[in-house]
C-alpha cells in the first residue's frame, strides 16, 4: 500500500510544501481528523437527538437549553402514537410493499442485465441506448397521467401502483449488466451452452450464484427507496389503514400537531428498521455502490 | 482460450446469417429484456404522451375534456406564482445542491488521502442521513428549527447569534430547506466521488508530491480534472433531482394536507409542490400537465447548458 512509503517521502518534501496532509506531521493530521469528526457529529447528532426527543414530552422538549439526555415518557408517547394512527399496519404495509417490489426488481433487472450482457442480437445497442435515455426523464412528468391511468385500471387505493411500475427499471438493468459484464467470463457461458443448457437454466445455475453481491446492493437501494417513497403513495392510498409509513407520518403532524415526542417517536420507529439494515450491511453495501458507480 | 475462439467463430458466422435468423437465434435475449420495454411503454411512454395531450386541454379529471390549444401554456407564462416557485427551486438548487456537491468533493478528497484511518466509519456515518425517510427527517428538523426552543437556534445562541425564525419567515424558510438538503445528500454524493477517486492511480499523487506539489495543487490540478466525468454525471443527476424536490419543502413549508403550500409569502413553494397542488387539490389536470412539461423543458435546457460549459473545458 501507499502508506508504507509515507515517512520516506515526508523527509524528501521541500519545506512548506504539503503543509496540510499526511506528510505534514501531527498538526495537519489533527486538523483533518477534526474536520472529519465534526462532519460525522453533524451527520449523526440529529439521530441521537431524535432518540432523546422520543422519550420526552413537549413540555420537556420546549425548554432552553433543550434536553440532551433521555427522559421517561417513552411509554406514554408510544401509547399516544398507537392511538393516533394504525402505526403497525403502516409498518406492515411499508415492509410488504418494499419487500415484494424488491424481489421482483431483483428478478427482472438481473434477467434484463443478463440479456444485454451475454447475448448479441440485432438492435442491442439501440435498445440499450433507449433504456439509458429513459433515466433522464424525471418521474414527475408522468405523475398526473399515471394517476389517471391507475384510476382507469381501478388500482387507486391498492398496492399495485406502488409495486408494479418500476419492477423492470432502467437503473437496475444497467446496474446488473455492468456487473455481469465484468463478473462472468464468456467462456463460462459458452461452456454451459455447449453442454446444451437452456438459456434460462444458465441464468439460474450460472448467473444467479455469481451476481449475489450486485443483487445485495441493488436490493438495499431498492428497498430503501420504496420504504421512504412519499409522493406517489400519498397520491394513491386513501384509507388510513392502507398508508405506508411516510404517508402515515405526514398525517401525524396535523393529527397530533402539538405533541412533539409522539411525532418524533413515530419518525424514530420508521427510521430504526432501515437504519439497522444499513448498519448491518454498510460495508458490503458501500463497496457495492462504489463498484457500480466507478463503472458508470 | 480455446473456448473464446469458439465464441469468435460463432459470432463471425452469425454475422453472415440473415437478420431474421439472428433474431430467432437470440429470441431468449428479447424475452429477458422485454419486461422493461413493456412496462415502460405502459407506465412511461404512454403517460408521457398522454400528459403532453392533457397539457393542451382543460380537464378536471371527471367531466369532458376540452381542447384549449396552448391556453394552458399562455396562462402559465403569465402566472407570477409559478415563476416564483421556479425561482425558489433554482434558489434551493444554488444554495443547497451546489454546496452539497462541493462539500462532498472535499470530504471525498480528504477521506481518500493515504494516511487517513477509520475510512469505513466516516463513509458510513456520512451516508446515514440519506437512509432515513425524508418525511421522518422533515418532522425531526421541523422541531430542531423551532424559533424559541429549537436545538439549532440554541446552538447558534451559544455563539451570540439571536434566534432565527426559520420556518415562519419568508427570509429563512429557503435556507432551512437548503440546510436539510445539504445534510441529507452530502454523504451520498461523497460516496460516488470517492468511488471515482479510487480509480485514480495513487502513483500520480506520489509523483506530484515528490515534485513538491501542495495538497491544494493536487486537488485542483489532478483530482478535479480526472474526476470530471463523475462530477459531470453527478451534477446532471443533481439538477434533475433538485428541480423535482418535494418531500422536504412539503414537510417544512406545507403543501400536502390542509396547510397552504409554501409558507409565508410562498417563500418555500417549489415547482413540484405547486404542480402537485394544482393537479390534485385544484384538480386542474391540464394546467398542471403544462407545468410538468415546462419544468421538464427547463431541466433539459439546464443539463444541456451545463454539458456545453463542461464540454468546452480546455483541460479535456
Amino acid at each position: 500500500m501507499a502508506t508504507s512509503t509515507q515517512p520516506r517521502i515526508g523527509v524528501e518534501t521541500k519545506s512548506g510544501a504539503g503543509s496540510r496532509d499526511r506528510i505534514a506531521g501531527p498538526f495537519g493530521m489533527a486538523a483533518l481528523y477534526g474536520v472529519l469528526g465534526l462532519a460525522a457529529v453533524v451527520a449523526l447528532f440529529p439521530f441521537y437527538y431524535m432518540l432523546v426527543m422520543s422519550t420526552q414530552r413537549s413540555a420537556e422538549i420546549l425548554n432552553v437549553p433543550p434536553p440532551l439526555f433521555f427522559g421517561t415518557s417513552l411509554v406514554q408517547n408510544y401509547t399516544e402514537l398507537l392511538a393516533a394512527l394504525p402505526f403497525w399496519a403502516a409498518m406492515f404495509n411499508s415492509f410488504a410493499i418494499a419487500a415484494i417490489h424488491t424481489l421482483l426488481v431483483l428478478f427482472f433487472c438481473s434477467l434484463g442485465g443478463y440479456g444485454f450482457s451475454k447475448f448479441h442480437f440485432p438492435g442491442r445497442n439501440a435498445l440499450f441506448g433507449f433504456l439509458l435515455a429513459t433515466l433522464m426523464v424525471p418521474a414527475f412528468v408522468g405523475l398526473i397521467p399515471s394517476f389517471v391511468i391507475m384510476g382507469r385500471l381501478g388500482w387507486l387505493n391498492t398496492w399495485n401502483p406502488l409495486i408494479i411500475p418500476g419492477i423492470a427499471n432502467a437503473f437496475g438493468i444497467f446496474w446488473m449488466r455492468q456487473y455481469i459484464d465484468s463478473a462472468i467470463p464468456n467462456d463460462l457461458m459458452d461452456a454451459a451452452r455447449i453442454d446444451g443448457a437452456h438459456e434460462f437454466g444458465v441464468y439460474i445455475k450460472i448467473i444467479l450464484p455469481v451476481i449475489m453481491p450486485a443483487l445485495a446492493a441493488l436490493a438495499i437501494l431498492t428497498f430503501m427507496g420504496k420504504w421512504n417513497d412519499f409522493q406517489w403513495p400519498l397520491l394513491i392510498l386513501k384509507d388510513a389503514e392502507k398508508y405506508t409509513l411516510p404517508v402515515a407520518l405526514s398525517t401525524l403532524r396535523s393529527l397530533r400537531g402539538n405533541e412533539i415526542g409522539v411525532q418524533v417517536l413515530g419518525s424514530t420507529m420508521a427510521i430504526v428498521p432501515i437504519l439497522l439494515v444499513f448498519i448491518a450491511s454498510s460495508r458490503q453495501f458501500i463497496a457495492g455502490i462504489t463498484a457500480g458507480a466507478v463503472k458508470a | 482460450m480455446a473456448t473464446s475462439s469458439v465464441t469468435l467463430d460463432r459470432s463471425h458466422r452469425s454475422a453472415e446469417k440473415s437478420v431474421g435468423r439472428q433474431i430467432w437465434g437470440a429470441k431468449w435475449a428479447y424475452v429477458f429484456i422485454s419486461p422493461f420495454y413493456i412496462l415502460y411503454t405502459v407506465f412511461g411512454i404512454f403517460p408521457l404522451l398522454y400528459g403532453l395531450w392533457l397539457s393542451f386541454n382543460k380537464w378536471d379529471g371527471i367531466s369532458a375534456m376540452q381542447f384549449t390549444g396552448i391556453a394552458n401554456y399562455e396562462r402559465l407564462f403569465n402566472n407570477t406564482i409559478w415563476w416564483q416557485a421556479i425561482g425558489n427551486t433554482l434558489w434551493l438548487f444554488a444554495a443547497g445542491t451546489i454546496p452539497q456537491l462541493a462539500l462532498a468533493l472535499v470530504a471525498a478528497f480528504i477521506i481518500n488521502m493515504p494516511g487517513i484511518r477509520f475510512k469505513d466509519f466516516f463513509r458510513a456515518a456520512y451516508f446515514v442521513p440519506i437512509v432515513a425517510s425524508s418525511v421522518a427527517v422533515g418532522i425531526l428538523f421541523a422541531t430542531m428549527f423551532g424559533e424559541r426552543y429549537g436545538m439549532i437556534n440554541y446552538f447558534l445562541g451559544l455563539f451570540g447569534i439571536p434566534n432565527v425564525n426559520w420556518m415562519g419567515s419568508r427570509d429563512w424558510i429557503k435556507p432551512a430547506i437548503a440546510l436539510v438538503t445539504v445534510w441529507q445528500w452530502t454523504g451520498y454524493s461523497m460516496i460516488i466521488f470517492l468511488a471515482g477517486l479510487q480509480s485514480i492511480s495513487p502513483e500520480l499523487y506520489e509523483a506530484a508530491r515528490v515534485d513538491g506539489a501542495k495538497t491544494t495543487d493536487i486537488f485542483w490540478n489532478i483530482t478535479i480534472p480526472l474526476l470530471r466525468p463523475v462530477i459531470l454525471f453527478q451534477v446532471i443527476l443533481a439538477i434533475i433531482g433538485a428541480m423535482q424536490t418535494f418531500d422536504i419543502p412539503v414537510m417544512l413549508a406545507g403543501g400536502t394536507q390542509s396547510s397552504a403550500p409554501g409558507g409565508t409569502d410562498r417563500a418555500g413553494l417549489v415547482a413540484a409542490v405547486l404542480l402537485y397542488w394544482t393537479a390534485f387539490k385544484y384538480t386542474q389536470f391540464g394546467y398542471a400537465s403544462a407545468m410538468a412539461f415546462v419544468l421538464f423543458l427547463l431541466i433539459l435546457v439546464f443539463t444541456y447548458m451545463y454539458n456545453r460549459v463542461q464540454g468546452s473545458n480546455p483541460t479535456e
